[in-house]
């Protein structure tokens, strides 16, 4: 009888899952960058003219209902269809960074919310054009604050990764069902494929909280 | 449009396994956000930890890990399998449920402290004072964040499309892009607004709860409660 757990195996398929794991992290890091670009663009669109703000409203609320798979099929199937294209790797990282850009506009929101009023006044009556009113006040002092909120929502997006094995994208999952399926041993495959997240994420999420505390305290 | 009648037919033939996924899900989630939330505020340390660990390691892991673990690994270890929309329920509640565990020792450790006290003093047993004092008031703040909570568990139903659960999106995915590859935008577009559509309902359901649970502690909802759910606090 074959053990439940083999040793050797498990040591044999932790490269590929390595291998896996650097495509989850590319994955997770230009999504993010995506999401902190494009969330801000939102952030700040959304404080604009009234007709701006109902169609960033929407779209957010869309976007942010509606599963993110589905939209990874989404962008895989049509984009297509308009003679781009891409690669599924970026694809996924695309439907990666415009989910969560939905995300952290809402906490990029909430930050410059938090700037004090007396702020916008004084920018205004110093005259500051628009441009430096917001790059020169608001946002050096709404970002900081929204820094914890925006580092649980890249854990949070490096978690989601795996459902991009949905377009074939051999990240630390799309890996283990490939060993795993070869040989018929998933319990090593995918047991690693767990702690390997829970090693990545948990302090992650512990410094994240770090952050949030030192910032209540302050 | 052409085809919409079809579409429209063929989707709609995975919204039963959504809607048990979903449904089942929130309940199995409710159960452990409430069971492991008050764990979390034990008195004995052993069952403290016991909650944390599963907390921990549920948010910790990937919950598409967890469902392939659940789906291919533990049948390895158990010697049956599940059927895989108990598979999917189970996973989606052990997720969530370690999620709102979390909301549900903040909802509780925000009730002030004065209540307690007050509620100390008129000698209610400590299964009183939870059950008379401070859930009612704890609810009004939970509802907000789990409504968040819920949508996210809803989103997750698509990926039960990964162990052969027909639901919706294995219904646009298997069935219909093979056959209207040319009209993949429309059979996206129209999956969306259903899954969009579900979400609004959850979110109406839950700001009638919100309003009854409010006003049965003589309160109105807390907009505070909805804006520090709306910036998603504690989702990782």
């Amino acid at each position: 009888m074959t053990p439940l757990w083999d040793w050797n195996f498990a040591g044999e398929i932790i490269p590929a899952l390595l291998n896996g794991l650097r495509v989850t992290l590319i994955a997770t890091v230009l999504g993010s960058i995506i999401a902190f670009a494009l969330g801000l663009v939102l952030a700040v669109l959304g404080r604009g003219p009234r007709p701006v703000r109902i169609v960033v409203r929407a779209i957010v609320e869309f976007v942010r209902s509606t599963p993110l798979l589905v939209q990874v099929y989404f962008l895989f199937f049509v984009l297509p269809a308009f003679g781009v294209v891409l690669s599924a790797l970026t694809v996924g990282i695309l439907a990666l960074g415009v989910h969560y850009a939905t995300y952290t506009s809402e906490v990029y929101r909430a930050g410059i919310d938090a700037v004090p009023r007396g702020q916008w006044e004084a920018a205004t009556a110093l005259s500051l054009p628009t441009t430096r009113v917001w790059t020169g006040v608001v946002l050096p002092q709404a970002i900081p604050r929204v820094l914890p909120a925006l580092g649980n929502y890249v854990i949070s997006m490096f978690k989601e990764t795996p459902l991009l094995i949905g377009i074939g994208v051999l990240d630390i999952v799309g890996q283990a069902r490939e060993v795993g399926g070869q040989s018929f041993r998933y319990v090593e495959a995918y047991t690693l494929a767990g702690l390997l997240f829970l090693l990545l994420s948990y302090p992650a999420s512990m410094a994240v909280r770090r952050l949030e505390r030192r910032r209540a305290v302050r | 449009m052409e085809n919409f009648g079809t579409f429209l037919s063929v989707l709609s033939q995975g919204l039963p396994e959504t809607l048990i996924a979903t449904i089942g899900g929130i309940v199995l989630t409710i159960v452990l956000s409430f069971g492991a939330g008050l764990a979390l505020l034990s008195p004995s340390r052993t069952v403290r930890v016991i909650a944390r660990v599963y907390v921990e390691g549920l948010r910790g892991t990937s919950e598409v890990v967890q469902l392939f673990w659940i789906y291919f690994a533990l049948p390895v270890l158990v010697g049956f399998q599940l059927v895989p929309i108990w598979a999917g329920i189970l996973v989606l509640g052990l997720n969530h449920g370690a999620y709102g565990a979390e909301i549900v020792r903040g909802a509780v450790q925000s009730v002030p402290r004065a209540q307690v006290e007050g509620a100390i003093a008129l000698s209610l047993s400590p299964a009183q004072r939870m059950r008379r004092v401070i859930l009612p008031q704890a609810v009004v703040e939970m509802i907000p964040p789990f409504n968040n909570l819920f949508i996210q568990l809803l989103k997750s139903t698509a990926l039960l499309s990964f162990v052969s659960v027909n639901e919706i999106t294995r219904q646009a995915q298997q069935v219909l892009v093979p056959r209207f590859n040319a009209q993949a935008f429309q059979i996206f577009l129209l999956l969306l607004v259903m899954y969009l559509i579900l979400a609004l309902v959850i979110t109406a359901v839950m700001r009638t709860l919100e309003r009854l649970a409010a006003a049965r502690v003589g309160r109105r909802p807390s907009v505070r409660a909805r804006q520090q759910a709306a910036t998603g606090a504690g989702v990782a």
